[in-house]
């Protein structure tokens, strides 16, 4: 050990962040992914309206319900896992705050209440599944999709023998989860407040690290000491939370709710993660890439008819930008893990 | 190490799966400062034992003793609070995360007051790179950087220096230069005699030989779960250790044989034994 103590082969200038850096990772692709379709949707959109109150708040206000949705369903595919039984708590959760609040016309509060408890209750199933068996969570929370969007009809007809319902919440109730402001609904708000919050808890907060490790290396996680299965089904439980909140805020915004469960919104969610530059394979991800995913999906597919595009083209570029960004994602990884042997003389 | 109290040693131990009997009667000690080489053909149950060593697996028969006293791991957990750290081939490492929060990762170090804790980024980042440094990888200077962008051997060092910064006082060292090319190889090997000098127990799995001489104090040969050798170094030379751990006379057999080859064939090798 005395030989080769200068083997310095010049480590690459690394000056903190630089901005070549910055254009590599996914949350930057997922930025400018979102800056070009608003610029190209607002050119072809500047005679229609796109940059109106109405054009934008259509997309935004779309975007918040699934955006509330879409960062855990990130956290889970950042841990290596995939949930998409949302599709089925979302009209779980609504459908629970209109029977208890519309139907027995108990306070509002006890209807949100109840319906984060069957959110709850849906996250817990489907963690404990995923970490006690060796089932995959695709298998798992697709049993679980169709089990409560069956049990939701069910329920629905045996307690007000109807698929859909109505609910007319009290004006403050209203105003704080079902109101508007110049156009944009509350749900717009609660989204940047749980957008600051999860940005907190994934980037900044000591525990976040934890999430990606679940997803990079899930026995070192273990050996390290991180509580693998508690943090996953706390995950799951986090999902189904946000997809029942998310149908709590829905059916006090529009006056009603349906049992159908919801397949598009799976697409959504799954769609504005990755195209948000979340590896599919886990271990990497953003809070503000997933952000940019939600945005730009909700352009596409919401704000289409505020400009010349035609509108059946919509599902079109959101195949081609998902097609883009998966390929980016893997260029980003493959750059990332592979930095020492590009840089070998 | 006759007169000083071993850190961790192995009575008797055998472990079996069901009906598969994978480890039989092995008996091994390490002391502080020594480096054991446990050396096996693959299958050969190095891994199995390392596992039992370090809480994954709980020995059918026979006891662990650590510090003279006999002890059981019920998980890895425990095993790693005792001081005992395992490193595995990839270096158990998260690609695609910075050097300090692999380095931190599951006590990661925080700053500010609840519920407002933050990571602190730069504290983690700076002792990782002191400690990564101080083990001789002076090319990583920047914590920030992903660890998928290091080098293998680079990776091994790292986990190497977090397990001594974080107290170990046995570390395990599953196959850690396999994948590895010549010079960084070395590079683990120099690490290795580095966590030696501060006084660790090292247990060194390998199956290359030359490797197992670089660093080796003591040597275990493990043949289809038994200890076919144990003696120290400069008992045996490398052609012998490479007999015993292919089983027997076959090494040797076709050595002879190649070098018979040669001779009557101007220097060239023989066609590969099918
Ligand atoms: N959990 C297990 N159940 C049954 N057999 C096992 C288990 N783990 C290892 N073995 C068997 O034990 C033997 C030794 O394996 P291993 O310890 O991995 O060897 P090595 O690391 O030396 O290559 C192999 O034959 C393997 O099939
Ligand atoms: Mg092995």
């Amino acid at each position: 050990m005395t030989d080769t103590t200068t083997d310095s082969n010049v480590a690459p200038a690394s000056g903190g962040i630089s901005l070549a850096e910055f254009f590599r990772s996914p949350a930057a692709g997922a930025f400018m992914g979102f800056v070009v379709v608003f610029v190209v949707f607002a050119i072809f959109g500047f005679s229609r309206n796109f940059l109106s109150i109405p054009g934008i708040t259509t997309w935004v206000n779309f975007a918040s319900l699934v955006g509330i949705i879409a960062i855990p369903v990130g956290f889970l595919m950042i841990a290596g896992e995939l949930d998409i039984s949302t599709g089925a708590v979302l009209p779980a959760g609504a459908m629970t705050v209109a029977i208890l609040c519309g139907h027995y016309e108990l306070p509002v509060l006890v209807g949100i209440l109840g319906a984060l408890c069957v959110g709850a209750l849906v996250g817990f199933i489907n963690g404990f599944i995923v970490t006690r068996t060796e089932v995959p969570s695709f298998i798992v929370t697709l049993a679980t999709l169709f089990a409560v969007a069956g049990l939701t009809l069910y329920l629905s007809i045996l307690f007000i023998n109807n698929t859909n319902s109505f609910y007319h919440a009290p004006d403050w109730a209203k105003a704080l989860f079902g109101g508007k402001v110049f156009g944009f609904n509350s749900s717009v708000f609660w989204w940047i407040a749980l957008v600051t919050a999860f940005y907190f808890f994934l980037h900044k907060s000591p525990k976040g690290a934890w999430v990606f490790a679940l997803g990079g290396d899930q026995e070192s996680a273990r050996n390290a000491g991180i509580p693998v299965r508690g943090l996953k089904i706390g995950l799951f439980m986090l999902c189904s939370i946000c997809a029942a909140f998310a149908g709590a805020l829905q059916v006090i915004t529009f006056n009603s709710a349906t049992s159908q469960a919801n397949f598009g919104l799976i697409f959504n969610t799954i769609i504005s993660v990755v195209v948000g530059g979340v590896l599919l394979t886990g271990g990497f991800g953003t809070v503000m890439g997933i952000v940019f995913g939600v945005l730009t999906l909700a352009i596409v597919t919401q704000a289409i008819g505020f400009t010349e595009i035609d509108r059946n083209l919509s599902f079109l570029i959101i195949g081609v930008m998902l097609l883009i960004a998966v390929l980016m994602n893997d260029t980003f990884r493959n750059l990332a893990t592979s930095w020492s042997t590009s840089k070998k003389k | 190490m006759s007169d000083k109290q071993p850190v961790l040693e192995l009575r008797n131990v055998d472990k079996s799966f069901g009906p598969i009997d994978v480890l039989h009667e092995i008996s091994l000690k390490v002391g502080e400062g020594e480096v054991l080489c446990l050396l096996g053909d693959n299958g050969a149950g190095k891994s199995t034992l390392i596992k039992t060593l370090a809480g994954v697996h709980q020995p059918t028969r026979g006891e662990i003793i650590m510090d003279g006293a006999p002890t059981t791991f019920s998980s890895p957990r425990e095993a790693q609070e005792r001081g005992i750290a395992t490193v595995h081939q990839f270096g158990g490492t998260y690609p695609l995360m910075s050097i300090g929060h692999n380095f931190f990762m599951g006590v990661e170090p925080t700053k500010g007051f609840w519920p407002f804790k933050v990571y602190d980024r730069e504290k983690a980042n700076r002792i990782a790179v002191e400690e990564v440094q101080k083990m001789g990888i002076t090319r990583i200077t920047d914590g920030d950087r992903l660890v998928g962008g290091l080098s293998g051997g680079e990776r091994q060092s790292l986990a190497i220096a977090r397990a001594v910064y974080f107290g170990a006082r046995v570390l395990i060292l599953d196959e850690p230069t396999a994948a590895l090319g010549v010079k960084q190889a070395a590079h683990v090997l120099r690490i290795v005699n580095e966590a030696k000098r501060r006084g660790l127990a090292v247990i060194f799995i390998t199956h290359q030989v030359m490797h197992a001489m670089a660093v080796g104090d003591h040597f275990a040969v493990l043949i289809r779960g038994a200890i076919a050798a144990d003696f120290r170094k400069g008992d045996k030379t490398r052609e012998e250790i490479a007999d015993l751990m292919a089983g027997g006379e076959s090494m040797a057999d076709l050595e002879a044989n190649i070098e018979g080859y040669m001779e009557s064939h101007e220097g060239h090798v023989p066609p590969p034994v099918h």
